[in-house]
């Protein structure tokens, strides 16, 4: 029998690795995801998660060793944030190269520098050409759901990809909410026991694996896992559709809200959809056609769902929550902006940025956002350039320091 | 995005495809082409002490340390010409001859 248990977004995750019956975990603390790795040592101790926790000494070590050993043809669990994503980079290009279905829950937090424990998007987007998939979550009922069905899509040897499951650090990993916790039983008819495939680590059946790739063989490579990455939305739909008969709660690539009949839509990513749909609930209430669209699936990039849900729509805002340096918008921006110069109806697409390190994309923020959208509906001029909407007027001057103290 | 995509043809009986870098034919690279100079015993000199065959990184010598009428020999389609033999022999009985060169 399911239980409603009163969960942030790090337990969401450890309870759903508990359910997947992860048989390796191999974590390295770091905030804001440390609650996760302590949670699952815990159930490693009190004997409820039969698994071998080995305490490793960096997060390029955590990647390795969750390599090594789902390799063997275990289940294993890792899980990240900011810094520690950044360390393992090399070893996640190994992990998706050699298609291995590690599921890791990664709690969004800013790259240093300046130095921060707070939420934004950069980490996970400074990996989006790692060959992972990104899910990203709005609640942690959807941390908890989203790692159940990663394992599915990650595995699936269709897909045989590894999952990133994007949660906002502090605003979902560390805020409390009522979680169904589905029963063990219904996970397992759910998520079967782990079955090696593709290579693996067997002296019964030996194969040297990431071995040296000559240029006659490196770009087929690639192209099986781009092959993976088509593969995924559909699966991806398959895994939602078989989730929601399940457990009755039904989940998309794309979380469209009030869209239909929009003027103007914000495209939007992870905790912040909330506020935005809530803001859209009280514009909707002074007459103002506007939606939300939020993205679950960012790696693939679901371009032909995006282009059918704002076929009609004439303006469409775009929220990064990543400065994306150096480029005309953010990176969200650029991907809707690519999707959208396809489309056979004219969209004007405006990026915005805000949220950096903690910063709250608070109602009156958006209220700010869907104005300036509905101004440019109504005919004002559409920036090109990204607009920061929260930066304060004194950027230049924060830091009067006095000479030689 | 109805259309999945997979393998065009099926494998031979007892193959299955496999994505991704990995191979089943175990074979070692023929790394004595990458040598620049090679170890050349004297084989009058040495005492069979086999310091050398205990620091080469290949393993490559062989020798009978009871017996000095059979000659000391290095594998040389591996022996990629390092030198570490030449260095530790008490008695420098192994001489690093360039290859490609008379001498």
């Amino acid at each position: 029998m399911s239980v409603r248990k009163l969960l942030d977004g790090n337990g969401a995750a450890a309870e759903a690795m508990r359910l997947a019956r992860v048989q390796v975990v191999s974590a390295y603390p770091i905030t804001p995801q440390s609650p996760l790795a302590e949670r699952l040592a815990d159930y490693v101790a009190d004997g409820s998660l039969k698994a071998k926790y080995i305490r490793v000494e960096s997060e390029h070590t955590a990647m390795s060793a969750a390599v090594g050993a789902q390799l063997t043809g275990v289940r294993t669990g890792t899980a990240t944030s900011s810094v520690g994503l950044a360390l393992m980079h090399e070893v996640l290009g190994l992990a998706s190269g050699c298609r291995v279905p590690i599921v890791m829950p990664v709690v969004n937090r800013s790259l240093v520098s300046p130095w921060s424990l707070w939420c934004d998007h950069q980490d996970t987007m400074a990996e989006r050409d790692s060959g992972w998939i990104q899910l990203y979550v709005e609640n942690c009922q959807e941390v908890l759901d989203t790692v159940l069905m990663a394992y599915r899509l990650a595995e699936d040897p269709r897909v045989l990809t590894p999952t990133m499951v994007c949660m906002d650090g502090f605003f979902l990993s560390h805020t409390s909410e009522a979680v169904i916790v589905p029963d063990q039983a219904e996970v397992d008819a759910f998520l079967p026991p782990y079955k090696k495939q593709n290579m693996y680590l067997d002296v019964e059946d030996p194969m040297f694996v990431n071995d040296l790739t000559p240029p006659g063989d490196f770009t087929e490579m690639r192209w099986q896992q781009k092959v993976g990455f088509d593969n995924a939305l559909t699966v991806l739909e398959e895994v939602q559709e078989e989730f929601a008969r399940r457990f009755g709660r039904r989940y998309h690539i794309l979380d469209a809200y009030r869209c239909e009949d929009a003027e103007v839509v914000l495209v939007a990513m992870g905790s912040m959809s909330g506020t935005a749909k809530y803001v859209v609930n009280q514009l909707r209430e002074q007459g103002k056609r506007v939606g939300v669209l939020r993205i679950v699936c960012f790696r693939p990039f679901p371009v032909e769902q995006l282009r059918e849900v704002l076929r009609n729509v004439p303006v469409v805002g775009v929220m990064d929550r990543t400065a994306g340096l150096g480029a005309e918008v953010g990176p969200v921006c650029t991907e809707v902006r690519a999707a959208l110069s396809c489309s056979d109806t004219p969209h004007r697409v405006v990026g915005f940025m805000g949220g950096l390190a903690g910063r709250d994309l608070s109602p009156a923020i958006m209220r700010k956002v869907f104005n300036q959208l509905l101004d440019i509906a109504a005919g004002a001029p559409a920036p090109t350039a990204m607009q920061w909407v929260d930066v304060r007027p004194d950027a230049m001057e924060i830091r009067e320091v006095k000479q030689r103290v | 995005m109805s259309k999945l995509h997979a393998s065009a043809t099926q494998p031979s009986s007892g193959y299955r495809y496999v994505y991704g870098p990995c191979a089943t034919v175990f074979q070692a690279t023929k790394t004595g082409t990458w040598r620049t100079h090679r170890p050349v015993v004297n084989q009058e000199l040495c005492n069979r002490c086999s310091k050398c065959a205990r620091y080469c990184p290949s393993d490559l010598f062989s020798m009978d340390r009871k017996d000095r009428s059979v000659p000391v020999t290095i594998d040389m389609e591996y022996c990629k010409g390092c030198g570490i033999c030449a260095e530790v022999c008490p008695l420098k009985a192994i001489e690093m001859v360039p290859e490609r060169s008379v001498r």
